[in-house]
């Protein structure tokens, strides 16, 4: 087991262009507000593409999850940018493609489905944080 | 014959680590679909995760960043990486300037931070009024 950490970092898509960009904002609001607000932080992404001292020492000294919108790929790339490797890359569209009966709406925002699936997703991506809180690496 | 449209590029600082972000992608989104014909968005990590058509997006369309603290991430990252920008927006001037306070939540905005979406909503659409003139 490696390194314990107080902090893993969950950094979404930042898109205002599609549906599960939103959907990965929320999952990452969940996370941040409701279901880990002890452990998760999460940053601005353009930050990142500035490099903000702030910024990129919080993503290269933690674990970093990323949840992107599209096949883009910009919030993983965006850390890879920085040399670091993502502990764990989810992209959003897999946790509606696990449950169906919830279709998310909205762009900037999502609709109630939408967060009711983001909920969903963030209890699937706590385990994540758990283990990499835990110092149990990728 | 072609007809070329001009369209303005809206580039919005993503801030998902403050309110001002989730007012600025708000407001952004609002001007997008209020006026589709004439404005145009890109993501702005993809300066850096696209290819060469997303890096010359502010030499295609000239544009207008928005952005919600004084870091001006908007603004930075799409001089360094695209083309200097044709405006600069700050959330934070147009809310004083409005009289208007700064929104308190990440998320699920409601009424309570309607006036402030319509301010910057409105002073976007105007800034895109002026740089279609200029064109």
């Amino acid at each position: 087991m490696g390194k314990k950490h107080k902090k893993v970092v969950v950094l979404p898509c930042s898109g205002i262009g599609k549906v599960y960009g939103a959907v990965a904002r929320e999952t990452m609001y969940e996370l941040l507000e409701r279901v880990r607000p002890d452990t998760v932080a999460t940053t601005c992404l353009p930050l990142l593409v500035i490099k903000d001292p702030e910024a990129v020492a919080l993503v290269t000294e933690n674990p970093v999850i990323t949840i992107d919108g599209c096949p883009k790929d910009c919030a993983k790339k965006s850390v890879e940018a920085l040399g670091k490797v993502v502990d764990k890359a989810y992209e959003a569209i897999k946790f509606y493609k696990e449950h169906k009966d919830l279709k998310p709406e909205g762009i900037a925002e999502v609709n109630e489905t939408g967060r009711k699936l983001a909920a969903v997703a963030a209890e699937e991506v706590t385990a994540e944080v758990d283990r990499l809180a835990a110092g149990e690496g990728a | 014959m072609d007809i070329q449209v001009m369209k303005v590029g809206v580039v919005s600082c993503s801030g998902e680590e403050i309110p001002e972000g989730t007012l600025c992608r708000l407001a952004c989104r609002k001007v997008l679909d209020e006026r589709p014909g004439e404005t145009v968005t890109i993501c702005l990590p993809l300066f850096i995760a696209g290819g060469e058509e997303e890096r010359t997006f502010a030499s295609n369309y000239p544009t207008i960043t928005v952005d919600g603290c004084d870091k001006m991430c908007a603004a930075k990252a799409t001089e360094m990486l695209s083309g200097k920008p044709a405006k600069s927006l700050s959330i934070p001037e147009i809310l004083k300037k409005h009289g208007l306070k700064p929104p308190e939540k990440l998320r699920h905005f409601g009424p309570e931070e309607e006036a402030a979406v319509k301010a910057v909503a409105e002073e976007i659409a105007q800034a895109v009024d002026e740089v279609l003139e200029e064109d």
